[in-house]
């Protein structure tokens, strides 16, 4: 493939470094606010529902389910030309907090809003992406 | 609380939308003259009378816009802002016009969104691959490039084809109802001189046989990029009296911003789009039952659905049966994108929605040739930046 169109990746800040050295370790961490117990996602300086930045990092299991979903049938930019069909996700964590993701070890026909799906703590270059399968 | 009601669009100016332009090409900044010049010759004005301005991206520019624009126009002005809401431009630089004309700033505010192509680069420029990310930031830092763009959940397919799967999993799914909702459309636009598909109805087997593109998003279901671009004039009620077309005063507006990527949503199924259409309603002190023709905004099928059901002309859930129970078509019981629509004009970038706005004006003023409605005094207008993100309302009524 054309170097140009090599896939992003994520270039953790100061503020969601041990997000990211959570799934480099195989752990899902996320903040916790101990001011009004908002679970927040993605990593901020201040929660996103009091503004309290008095935020703590929590592990927790990555249960989820999933939220919704599309199958793409052209990429959504030429760098993710191998994976067209992409499975996009947004994903829905037992603290109830949504991200966004990538299903695999899945066949389409199974892929369904309110699935239960694990955790796949995906390597790549130098970082470690979230990805969902089914349970 | 709101507007009085004491601004009015005036005039406007609306290039031919069209797939492949082969016309001269003109830098932005050089469009942006060309439509004011249009829009205010329309409402019977001069280049002299202009006191406000609002924009939103020129390509030449990558700051301090609106002085660039006043700068070029050759017109001081006492009103400037540029607009950063994507696909509900159109409808938020008007409200912004009306509001300020009813300060007193100001009395005649240019609002242009040209979106033709400029002309090519003699000195050619390297190809960026970030482009292909669209409004998605790679910036360090932004919550786009670290979260979203990495997994691929960029541009703008996706992330409405997973509020309609989720809307499918809530509420059900009809795709022969979304795939009438544009057949009804396209019907408008075939009238339509200035749509890309002038010309060209469709049936409803064409849809539903177009190639999927995001589940369930088939292409004739999404718009199709053009080029184009319109312009509004908007004055205050002194100036309107002497201007020579019928008046169409803002009346009321709403406008809602709640997330920029839809998985951060509180639910996906209610969009900004509610609270702004109830704004505006209450403003105007109309109901979603009396107005005249609703101008929605309709970069997919599903923003369309959406917005019928959270505007409140049907309730949450009913929006299929209601598109398959009316006639959307400029002739129909529920006049609906009277013009065609984004998928019967095609999108002109940012412009697209300034499409809604022109033919609500275009209606209300009687200039809707083969499409005009018998009686038009009130239309509903939407806009919808981003992926349902950043939403707008508008009514507008004739004086
Ligand atoms: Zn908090």
């Amino acid at each position: 493939m054309d170097n140009d169109f090599a896939k992003p990746l994520p270039r953790p800040t100061p503020t969601s470094q041990p997000f990211w050295d959570g799934l480099a370790a195989n752990k899902i961490m996320i903040q916790h606010c101990l001011d009004c117990a908002t679970w927040v996602f993605y990593p901020r300086s201040r929660c996103s529902s009091c503004l309290s930045d008095n935020l703590e990092w929590r592990e927790v299991t990555g249960d989820a389910v999933l939220y919704t979903f599309t199958l793409t049938r052209q990429p959504t930019a030429p760098h993710f030309a191998d994976e067209v069909p992409q499975k996009l996700a947004v994903v829905e964590l037992a603290e109830g907090v949504r991200m966004t993701s990538t299903l695999v070890n899945i066949d389409e026909a199974d892929v369904r809003v309110g699935i239960k799906l694990k955790p796949v703590f995906a390597k790549r270059d130098g970082v470690t992406l979230l990805l969902f399968e089914p349970i | 609380m709101g507007l009085r009601g004491d601004a009015a669009v005036v005039g406007f100016a609306e290039y031919k939308h069209e797939r492949k332009y082969s016309g001269p090409r003109k830098f932005t900044i050089e469009q942006w003259a060309d439509l004011a010049q249009m829009a205010l010759a329309d409402a019977g004005l001069e280049a002299s009378d202009i006191n406000g301005i609002v924009c939103s991206d020129i390509r030449e520019s990558g700051m301090f816009m609106p002085a660039t624009i006043a700068e070029y126009l050759g017109q001081p002005v006492n009103f400037a802002e540029r607009v950063d809401l994507g696909g509900a431009n159109a409808v938020g630089m008007i409200w912004r016009a009306a509001a300020a004309i009813e300060l007193g700033v100001c009395d005649v505010v240019v609002c242009a969104l040209p979106a033709r192509p400029i002309p090519s680069n003699p000195q050619p420029q390297p190809v960026n691959p970030m482009r292909y990310f669209g409004a998605s930031s790679m910036n360090w830092g932004s919550p786009q490039a670290e979260f979203e763009v990495p997994y691929g959940n960029l541009a703008q397919n996706c992330g409405y084809a997973m509020i309609a799967q989720r809307y499918a999993a809530d509420y059900g799914y009809d795709a022969a109802a979304m795939a009438k909702l544009v057949v009804d459309q396209r019907r408008s636009a075939a009238l339509n001189p200035n749509a890309a598909f002038y010309g060209q109805p469709i049936e409803i087997e064409d849809v539903l046989g177009s190639k999927l593109i995001a589940d369930p998003l088939r292409m004739l279901e999404i718009v199709m990029p053009v080029a184009g671009g319109g312009a509004v004039v908007v004055a205050s009620r002194e100036i309107a009296a002497k201007c020579s077309r019928r008046p169409v005063f803002v009346t009321g507006f709403g406008e809602h911003l709640t997330i920029k990527t839809p998985t951060y949503a509180e639910d996906a199924c209610f969009t900004p789009v509610g609270p702004a259409s109830q704004q505006a309603f209450e403003m105007a002190g109309v109901t979603p039952g009396n107005v005249d023709a609703a101008q929605i905004y309709d970069c997919y099928t599903i923003t369309v659905l959406l917005t019928l059901e959270d505007a409140g002309f049907c309730d949450k859930g009913e929006g299929m049966q209601f598109i398959t129970e009316h006639d959307l078509t400029f002739s129909g019981d529920f006049p609906m994108n009277t013009h065609g629509g984004q998928l019967g004009m095609g999108q002109a970038g940012a412009a697209g929605g300034m499409t809604q706005t022109i033919e609500a004006v275009r209606q209300i003023m009687g200039r809707a040739a083969e499409r005009q409605l018998g009686t038009c005094d009130t239309v509903y207008i939407s806009g919808t930046g981003g992926v349902m993100s950043e939403q707008s309302a508008l009514l507008l009524q004739g004086g």
